[in-house]
């Protein structure tokens, strides 16, 4: 089908091409301490696809939710076609012409595809007339953009590619001139995902304004003509695609940082500790997470796991931690451990001499109202030691020895007593880490150990553990952080949309091969995919 | 039975669903917008009181039905802001309502009119009488249509066909209007409706709202026209009974008409028969062929199995004593006025774990909205 020439119904009123559709100037959020946006400023221009890339926290999220009324920015201004705009609530949003895919379908399961695109857009106080005109509209932006749905077919009975063509629907059926979509192919497979964006090819050669958020750098490439990049809260770059390159933009995602100094004498690898074999998982939609990971752990070396967040790194490590199911096999010390059922779960792990140290401390690792020493028992609560008798635990014993892990972690206050979430992140990091270190696991599986944590902590828990690696354990290390891999790591392996794309040694590697294998680009430049 | 006192039964069937009826609907519209709504029965005591408390100080029963129905929406205005606003536990909120209107009616009552908690019988215009549909009189020597109309369909007081007519129209407003997809899109997904820029806020109270008048016309109907007065606890658990024929009918309009109407008759039989002797083995029969539907419902899960089981248990043993005594007194029994009366809870127990399958309720049900992303 011809793009170029708009038909049948005639396109809404397009703004003026040198004036942008979407203009944000000085926007700012912050939630509670958080800096979730750092005066943000962009341009994007009418007609064109506007890709913002960022790694998960980035503030992407947070960016469109202010752009679609949800959160109420702290300072900036809005700037629709030109125009000043306050955008207080989503029904603002919609009468601006903005439309918004969520990530998480906002639809009713239960409800036919006419009855979803109708809501909230009705007509009048009856439906019959509203349904009819949203039945004729439907077909004819079935028929202009490939949004082929049937309209009578309700949400739940639809595949997830459908259902996202219903959110598609919804926004055009209110006439939006900016479209927003975030993250959209997260759910869809490859075939799916081509589908949308030849949708989108569509809807901008009619003059339709696009914002793509992605963490995906193949999308960006692949199909925007603008792309910005934010870094913790920040707009650190906006770019024209063709001007750019996947390598450049991985780095301007991930950061460079001033590289920290690590000491560490060379790694003496010992005897085989984790053998992990064609490990797969797919998740509650259906998306293969985990797509056939092999690799292993010696005693003595840290192997570690590089990536853009969101590419089945924190899957590995719940695959291993116990907490996700998952096919394949994995052996520790020359023993298969169990990958489903009864036998899988974080205690039977911790039985096996693996400890875990989670991504997300605050919602994984710590009950963030109980206290400290109580924290510290967690897990390994059942440890015989700790028990007074049949029916008691011991208690003293339990926050003596808590306050002594405490100490020698340097947690600051030293108190036991303190509920976990009165320690600042790296405290509360170095909680997490006395408990799964203190207990010498042959195995230690550390995720983001340094994320949200000040330069002094970060120095402390990298020394922590070199030091449980010259002290004969494995390591396995999954950071975002491409400088603490490659300060730590004795191996590096990238990760990549559920693929391991390639193992080097840090010695003989560089931030900018790194960043392409991120990126899914191997060196003789093919695409796996 | 003949055929007068089948139609008998069936007119204190169509009187006693009612406000069985109107509290039902008054909990669909509710759970429709996922607001859990477990206070009817305080509602619909309170609305109860008040009703017959003004109609009996003005005599006027139309100032009564209007007094109930502002007591009932104050109780809601209460569960809105309890459960909407500051996003409470709607459980918790409801049961709170229905202590509230048991204390609270008695105290109340005893304070204006010193009779015991109850208010004075209601006489004249402080009562709803039986209206008589045209040509009742003309055709009721008709065979066969003219009694049915005469005595089932005729006569009774106008929030009788008040209660009918609700359930097209809560059919039409649900499925027809667009105040009704959107109050069927809040229950089940409210993050879909505020991303079509619709307020979730104020559809659940508007949702709320009507929930509240229809159960102070339930209520106003127990105590203006079914009965002559206020008693203490006089909805007797009619608002739980109500919540059950909702599940029973699956949230829909139609189905709740059925369910209620079933209710009512079970109740109109428990009053007709009081004292009835039958033949021992029927009773045996019919009990243990319940107790049997108990562990047949209980298959589902452990809990329902104890539950139920148990329940089942002392059916058996009932019906083993009735054996047991039956040789005695030879081959009838004289069932109890206590198994009678507590044929439809009894019977409300069965239904909801046995027969009515998979309900699904509203999706978000019972939970409060917080906007997030």
């Amino acid at each position: 089908m011809d793009w170029t020439k708009p038909q049948g119904r005639p396109a809404t009123a397009a703004p003026p091409p040198d004036v942008p559709a979407i203009e944000l100037k000085g926007i700012s959020k912050a939630f509670g301490p958080v800096q979730a946006s750092k005066d943000i400023a962009i341009r994007v221009m009418p007609g064109t696809i506007h890709g913002i890339i960022g790694e998960n926290g980035a503030g992407k999220s947070t960016l469109m939710s202010i752009l679609y009324g949800f959160y109420k920015a702290d300072a900036g201004e809005i700037f629709i076609s030109g125009q000043k705009t306050d955008i207080p609530d989503s029904q603002s949003a919609i009468r601006a012409g903005i439309g918004m895919v969520f990530q998480h379908f906002k639809l009713v399961q239960n409800f036919t595809v006419l009855e979803n695109v109708v809501l909230g857009a009705e007509d009048g106080a009856l439906l019959k007339p509203s349904l009819a005109k949203a039945r004729k509209l439907l077909k004819e932006l079935a028929e202009e953009y490939e949004l082929e749905v049937d309209p009578d077919e309700r949400i739940e009975e639809l595949s997830v590619g459908h259902q996202q063509r219903v959110e598609i629907l919804k926004a055009l059926y209110r006439q939006a001139n900016i479209l927003i979509l975030d993250e959209p192919t997260g759910v869809l497979t490859p075939a799916e995902a081509d589908h949308l964006f030849r949708i989108l090819e569509g809807l901008k050669a009619e003059g339709k304004t696009i914002i793509l958020i992605t963490h995906k750098l193949r999308e960006i490439m692949e199909i925007t003509d603008t792309v910005s990049v934010m870094r913790r809260g920040e707009m650190t770059a906006t770019v024209k695609t063709a001007e750019t390159s996947p390598e450049e933009l991985a780095e301007l995602m991930v950061g460079r940082k001033v590289l920290l100094r690590v000491d560490k004498k060379p790694a003496t690898p010992g005897k085989t500790v984790l053998e992990v074999e064609n490990l797969r998982v797919v998740d509650d939609d259906g998306v293969e997470r985990l797509r056939g990971i092999s690799l292993n752990v010696r005693a003595g070396e840290i192997l570690g796991i590089a990536g853009v967040s969101g590419n089945g790194q924190s899957q590995l490590l719940e695959v291993l931690g116990g907490i996700e199911e998952a096919t394949g096999s994995i052996r520790v010390n020359g023993d298969e451990v169990d990958l489903t059922g009864r036998h899988s779960d974080g205690q039977t792990r911790r039985a096996r001499s693996i400890a875990h140290v989670p991504e997300d401390r605050q919602a994984r690792g710590l009950i963030m109202d109980f206290t400290a020493w109580e924290n510290i028992v967690f897990g390994y609560h059942h440890d015989p030691a700790y028990q007074k008798n049949a029916l008691l635990m011991d208690n003293a014993k339990m926050v003596a020895e808590a306050e002594a892990k405490m100490q020698r972690f340097d947690v600051r206050p030293p108190n036991p007593q303190l509920s976990a979430k009165n320690f600042s992140g790296g405290n509360q990091q170095k909680i997490v880490l006395a408990r799964e270190i203190e207990r010498n696991p042959d195995l230690l599986l550390v995720g983001q150990p340094t994320r949200g944590v000040d330069i002094g902590a970060i120095e402390f828990i990298h020394q922590q553990l070199i030091e449980l690696r010259d002290a004969g354990k494995a390591i396995l290390l999954v950071s975002v952080e491409l400088d603490e891999i490659l300060s730590l790591s004795d191996r590096i392996a990238v990760m990549f949309d559920g693929r391991i794309m390639g193992e080097r040694l840090p010695s003989e590697t560089d931030v900018r091969e790194l960043g392409l294998m991120m990126a899914g680009i191997t060196d003789e430049g093919e695409e796996a995919a | 039975m003949d055929f007068a006192t089948a139609l008998q039964i069936a007119d204190s069937a169509i009187r006693l669903a009612t406000p069985l009826l109107l509290a039902c609907l008054a909990g669909l519209f509710s759970e429709r917008a996922g607001i859990f709504d477990i206070g009817l029965e305080g509602k619909m005591l309170a609305a109860a009181f008040m009703s017959a408390a003004v109609a009996a100080v003005t005599g006027n029963v139309w100032l009564g039905l209007g007094a109930g129905i502002l007591a009932s929406l104050s109780l809601s205005a209460i569960h809105g802001v309890a459960s909407i606003t500051f996003r409470g536990n709607q459980l918790i909120s409801g049961v709170a309502l229905n202590f509230l209107a048991s204390g609270m009616t008695v105290l109340i009552a005893q304070t204006w009119f010193g009779q015991g908690g109850r208010t004075p019988s209601l006489i004249g215009g402080g009562r709803f009488t039986s209206i008589e549909l045209p040509f009742a009189e003309a055709l009721r020597d008709v065979p066969i249509f003219g009694p049915i109309y005469y005595e089932v369909i005729s006569g009774h007081s106008i929030l009788v066909y008040v209660a009918l007519l609700c359930v097209p129209l809560t059919w039409w407003v649900l499925f027809r209007t667009r105040f009704g997809l959107r109050l069927r899109a809040v229950g089940e997904n409210p993050a879909a409706v505020d991303t079509a820029g619709v307020s979730v806020i104020g559809m659940r109270y508007t949702a709320v709202a009507i929930c509240g008048i229809l159960c102070g016309i339930a209520g106003a109907y127990l105590s203006t026209a079914l009965a002559a007065g206020f008693v203490k606890e006089m909805t007797a658990g009619r608002g739980y009974i109500a919540l059950a024929a909702l599940i029973f009918a699956k949230w829909r309009p139609w189905y709740a008409l059925s369910a209620t109407l079933l209710f009512g008759l079970l109740e109109a039989v428990a009053n007709r028969y009081q004292n009835i002797d039958m033949p021992s083995w029927l009773a045996i029969t019919v009990l243990l062929v319940m107790a049997a539907g108990l562990v047949w419902g209980g298959r589902k899960g452990r809990l329902d199995m104890a539950v139920l089981g148990g329940l089942a248990a002392i059916l058996a043993a009932v019906s083993v004593a009735i054996w047991m005594g039956s040789t005695i007194s030879e081959g009838t029994t004289g069932l109890p006025v206590q198994l009678m009366q507590a044929l439809p809870y009894i019977l409300t127990v069965v239904i909801l774990a046995g027969f009515v399958g998979r309900a699904t309720p509203p999706r978000a049900g019972g939970e409060p909205y917080v906007k997030e992303r």
